[in-house]
């Protein structure tokens, strides 16, 4: 009994950890759906970009700012580990300027349009990004540099039972930097002036404009912001499973759009709870049932979640306008 | 306008009739000395030819969804599955059943195809019920995410291959039952546009609220649009299985669907004619830029280009997007937002 329970709580960790890199894609889904109205095909491709800043640049930079303190001096001295740091806000400014460009060059003229033609040249920007990067990176799958050693945590044999799980560093790496992102969004998105305006303009355009918000720039700043974010996921996914190709951003953008449907697209705790729910729904498939089951379950969800609760888990229902 | 397209239609399937005779009973000599027929001595541009078919009658039941009823589905391929997959299923198993004469393997070939018609709109019904409920955005990630289940269960069928994908079928299509069945797909979509359908579908496309108070079943228009578009996938499905002889899961992916929606856009959504010369063009393409990259002395930036079409079919959606939303050949103004 305690060994099915142990396993469960295994799936669990991994299903969190995979979960949390979902949420960091769902939230940029979710934001950009909250001021634009529209699904920005392209994020995802955005996150794998992310991954290959990692790839190029991650060596310099653990170079440049060492590899931190050896577990033998700390016992969790890897974790502050600047080099990755470093490469993470990296990765998260460039993907910053990579989202704001594709904003600016492909969707600003398109924002009186239908939301069709906006909906078809995101899906062209996502097919440029995905065939470019083959072009640029090579088709085969690269292994990502060795930025963080990951390794098993050892738990105490204090904690009982618990100590027989395995989890690793890249998992509790990638959970805790979630946290610290998502804690710092909604700093921003709550207690900011430009995330009042964010909020504003997701309320009501026209009347946001009236009251002297500049929407371009908020506009610009939502998809800087939700980029560096699918940035910071590229990063942290690759930390886990080194090995990166141009095609990356394609399922883990589905699934993260997924999440964001799932808890309320618009809506950041719902996008976060989301991403999580996905992952563990995941790792469960995997686990207990066929792994090959896995892509379609997620869309039978999502499917699902659409009959039932169109609004998502976290959404009020709304009424349409005419 | 009915007779016309009647006396069309029917002008078109003899046309095919004697083409199809002509490739498969001309016989000439190949290169090495032997008799062949001219579709076997030309087979690269045989296979060029038929591939337009198929293609045609993909894009052309999309159009119906995408162009005229103004909805958005990105699962196409899905549905080909599902016709492709019915039918081989059918041939392989009773493709004898009725004796092996010629007549009677390609009856059951036709009653295959058509029975994948009939499973593929089966699933496109499953698509259209929840798709009553959502629009645009929405629609298009659940029609995705419908390809993926059903590309998820195929990769599961342990009868239908699995993983290791299905062969074995005869090479039942020929030149004549592709473009009978592209004519025939062309001439219902023409004719169901031009009935009192037709200005359902439009309706529904143009303003789904008014066609709704106007005491239009719009449910019933996007349903049966689905299915319609699902049928002709599942027949383009059966023609491509039985003339490819091959199919595998990965075959029908999402990259596939794009491929088909975006013959839809460069054609002009809610355009048949430019649907089917986008088919034509973005058939093609591939291969003359495959023989471009191929021509000594040109500039190597050139010959990369050509050898990235997807990188070219990318760009050529952003550009006509931003410069042309109605698509090359199309009539629908998608230029200014509705009110």
């Amino acid at each position: 009994m305690a060994d099915k329970l142990l396993e469960f709580l295994q799936q669990l960790v991994n299903g969190l950890s995979q979960g949390s890199i979902y949420a960091l894609i769902a939230l940029g889904y979710t934001m950009v759906f909250g001021v634009l109205r529209f699904i920005n095909f392209a994020h995802g491709d955005v996150y794998m970009l992310g991954a290959f800043v990692g790839f190029y640049l991650g060596p310099k930079v653990s170079q440049m700012f060492g590899r931190g303190l050896t577990s033998a001096t700390m016992p969790m001295g890897d974790l502050l580990n600047p080099g990755a740091i470093a490469i993470i806000l990296l990765a998260m400014l460039i993907c910053a300027v990579i989202g704001i460009v594709i904003e600016r060059l492909c969707y600003r003229p398109l924002r009186e349009r239908p939301k069709l033609t906006v909906l078809i040249t995101a899906i062209g920007v996502s097919l440029f990004l995905e065939n470019g990067g083959q072009y640029l990176f090579g088709v085969d799958p690269k292994s990502f540099p060795d930025v963080i050693t990951d390794r098993a945590l050892e738990i105490p044999e204090s904690w009982g039972k618990i100590s027989g799980l395995t989890i690793t560093l890249s998992q509790v790496l990638i959970f805790f930097v979630t946290l610290l992102l998502l804690l710092v969004l909604r700093h921003i998105v709550v207690k900011t002036k430009i995330g009042m305006a964010m909020r504003a303009l997701s309320f009501n355009p026209v009347a946001a404009q009236l009251m002297g918000i500049n929407i371009d720039v908020v506009i610009s700043f939502t998809f800087g912001l939700g980029s560096a974010l699918a940035g910071a996921a590229g990063i942290l996914t690759s930390i886990q499973q080194p090995s990166i190709d141009p095609l990356m951003g394609i399922n883990a953008g589905l699934k993260a759009f997924v999440a964001a449907v799932l808890g309320c697209i618009g809506n950041l705790q719902g996008a976060a709870l989301g991403g999580l729910l996905i992952g563990v729904v995941e790792a469960l498939v995997v686990g207990y049932g066929n792994p090959t089951y896995r892509d379609p379950i997620v869309f039978g969800v999502l499917i699902l979640i659409l009959l039932v609760k169109p609004t998502g888990l976290l959404g009020a229902s709304e009424r349409e306008k005419v | 306008m009915a007779e016309r397209s009647k006396i069309a239609l029917i002008v078109s399937l003899i046309l095919c009739g004697l083409i199809s005779f002509a490739l498969g009973h001309i016989h000439v000599t190949d290169e090495g000395g032997h008799i062949t027929t001219l579709a076997e001595k030309y087979s690269y541009y045989y296979d060029i030819l038929v591939t337009i078919g198929i293609n045609i009658i993909l894009a052309v039941g999309l159009n119906l969804v995408n162009g005229y009823t103004g909805q958005f589905s990105l699962g196409h391929a899905g549905f080909m599955a599902a016709g492709a997959y019915a039918s081989s299923w059918l041939t392989l198993s009773f493709g004898y059943a009725l004796g092996s004469s010629a007549f009677s393997t390609t009856f059951v070939f036709v009653v295959a195809l058509l029975v994948g018609g009939v499973a593929a709109a089966g699933s496109g019904l499953l698509v259209g019920v929840p798709s009553l409920r959502l629009k645009g955005d929405y629609l298009a990630i659940v029609t995705l995410g419908f390809n993926e289940i059903i590309k998820g269960v195929i990769q599961n069928a342990e009868p239908l291959g699995a993983q290791r994908g299905l062969g074995g079928m005869v090479q039942h299509t020929n030149f004549f039952w592709t473009f009978a069945f592209a004519a025939v797909t062309i001439y219902v979509v023409i004719s169901l546009v031009n009935s009192t359908y037709g200005r359902g579908f439009l309706a529904v496309r143009d303003d789904e609220i008014a066609a709704e108070a106007m005491g239009i079943n719009t449910t019933k228009y996007k349903v049966l649009a689905f299915v319609l578009g699902a049928f002709f996938a599942g027949i383009a499905g059966g023609i491509y299985a039985h003339f490819k002889q091959f199919i595998h899961p990965e075959g029908f992916n999402f990259m596939k669907s794009v491929d088909v929606v975006v013959m839809v856009i460069l054609g002009g959504m809610g355009s048949t004619a430019g649907v089917c010369l986008a088919a034509a063009i973005l058939t093609i393409l591939p291969e003359l830029l495959r023989y471009v990259s191929h021509i000594e002395g040109l500039p190597e930036w050139l010959r990369h280009i050509a050898e990235n079409r997807m990188i070219l079919y990318s760009l050529l959606l952003i550009v006509l997007m931003l410069t042309r939303p109605q698509g090359l050949f199309g009539a629908v103004n998608l230029k200014r937002k509705k009110a």
